[in-house]
């Protein structure tokens, strides 16, 4: 903090844009809704674990969606459960994110043809800011995907915002 | 083994009910006429030289619209006599009446039949009679058609979303 202590200690002020803090701040707590759906789900909890440890960059599983920013989608989709998806997605507060983790919620993933229960790809029901290609992804795409996220989330504006198309 | 069940069980209820059978081969089986099958199970679990304590598993098989059956397949085993047993049950595909073909339900022999009958339900389409608790285990409760007959075709939209990639 050094640096920090240095140039602020004596009550001197910055000069920054209202977007940029707020953006800054929301990019540094992205907190998803814990649930997984498949194998995925085995690698976003080990991204989530010490080795790969997403809290450093201030990701942190919340219990419920009314409190997360991100609905990090897991694992095979099925028909069953899309509609809980889309429920649970409703139920976040926005501004809200979904990022889809794997073959099967890009695309079905292997099921794509002959899984008659799988849903061919979240984005059928709700929509999908990133998406991370693997089956499994690893931890690094994961947390690639993540900063992609960040990086769209510095490029918005929250009090000018640009329209839902 | 087989011989002696299938004896005892003929002098119980009469020839007629061995419908076929294979005596050799992993798993050699009889099958039984499907009116007397819930009577044949409660035979072999409580004459005590058979004793047939446990159903291993319950599973319901498509044999094809070409030789146009469909059977209901019991693995017993008996845990003090360390002995195991199959029986099948052959039912028609269609029926008359374009209702799902029958086969009385063996709940009230062994518990785990519940759900594995449910299962067969599910994925063949047989309709277990007297079963308590004839529901869709796997599938919404509102899919059209049985999964895992040979000539399935997916319904084109589950609830507005395409099924099909
Ligand atoms: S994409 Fe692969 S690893 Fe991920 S849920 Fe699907 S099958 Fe499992």
């Amino acid at each position: 903090m050094g640096l920090l202590d240095y140039k602020f200690d004596q009550g001197r002020v910055i000069i920054t844009r209202v977007d940029d803090v707020l953006n800054w701040a929301r990019l540094s707590s992205i907190w998803p809704i814990g649930f997984g759906l498949a194998c995925c789900a085995i690698e976003m909890m080990a991204t989530m674990a010490s080795g790969h440890d997403l809290d450093r960059f201030g990701v942190f599983p919340r219990p419920s969606p009314r409190q997360s920013d991100l609905m990090l989608v897991a694992g095979t989709v099925t028909f069953k459960m899309a509609e809980r998806v889309k429920r649970l997605y409703e139920q976040m507060p926005e501004p809200r994110y979904v990022l889809s983790m794997g073959s099967c919620s890009n695309c079905g993933g292997p099921y794509w043809e002959y899984g008659y229960h799988v849903l061919k790809g979240v984005d059928r029901v709700i929509p999908v800011d990133v998406y991370v290609p693997g089956c499994p992804p690893r931890p690094e795409a994961l947390i690639g995907g993540i900063l992609k996220l960040q990086e769209k989330i510095r490029n918005e504006s929250l009090l000018n915002p640009a329209a839902l198309v | 083994m087989l011989h002696e069940i299938k004896s005892l069980l003929i002098d119980k209820f009469g020839s007629e009910v061995i419908q076929s059978e294979n005596p050799s081969g992993l798993q050699p089986w009889l099958a039984i006429k499907v009116d007397f099958i819930e009577k044949v199970c409660h035979e072999l679990h409580d004459n005590p030289k058979t004793f047939f304590d446990f159903l291993s598993c319950l599973s319901g098989v498509d044999n094809g619209p070409q030789q146009n059956t469909l059977e209901v397949i019991y693995n017993l085993c008996s845990i003090p006599h360390k002995t195991q047993l199959t029986l099948k049950v052959i039912v028609p595909r269609q029926t008359e009446d374009g209702s799902l073909p029958s086969v009385p339900s063996v709940c009230s022999v062994w518990g785990t039949a519940n759900w594995h009958e449910r299962e067969a339900y599910d994925m063949i389409g047989i309709n277990f009679i007297n079963h308590p608790d004839l529901r869709r285990i796997l599938c919404p409760q509102d899919w059209e058609g049985y999964p895992l007959r040979k000539d399935y075709k997916t319904q084109e939209f589950y609830h507005g979303i395409k099924v099909e990639y």
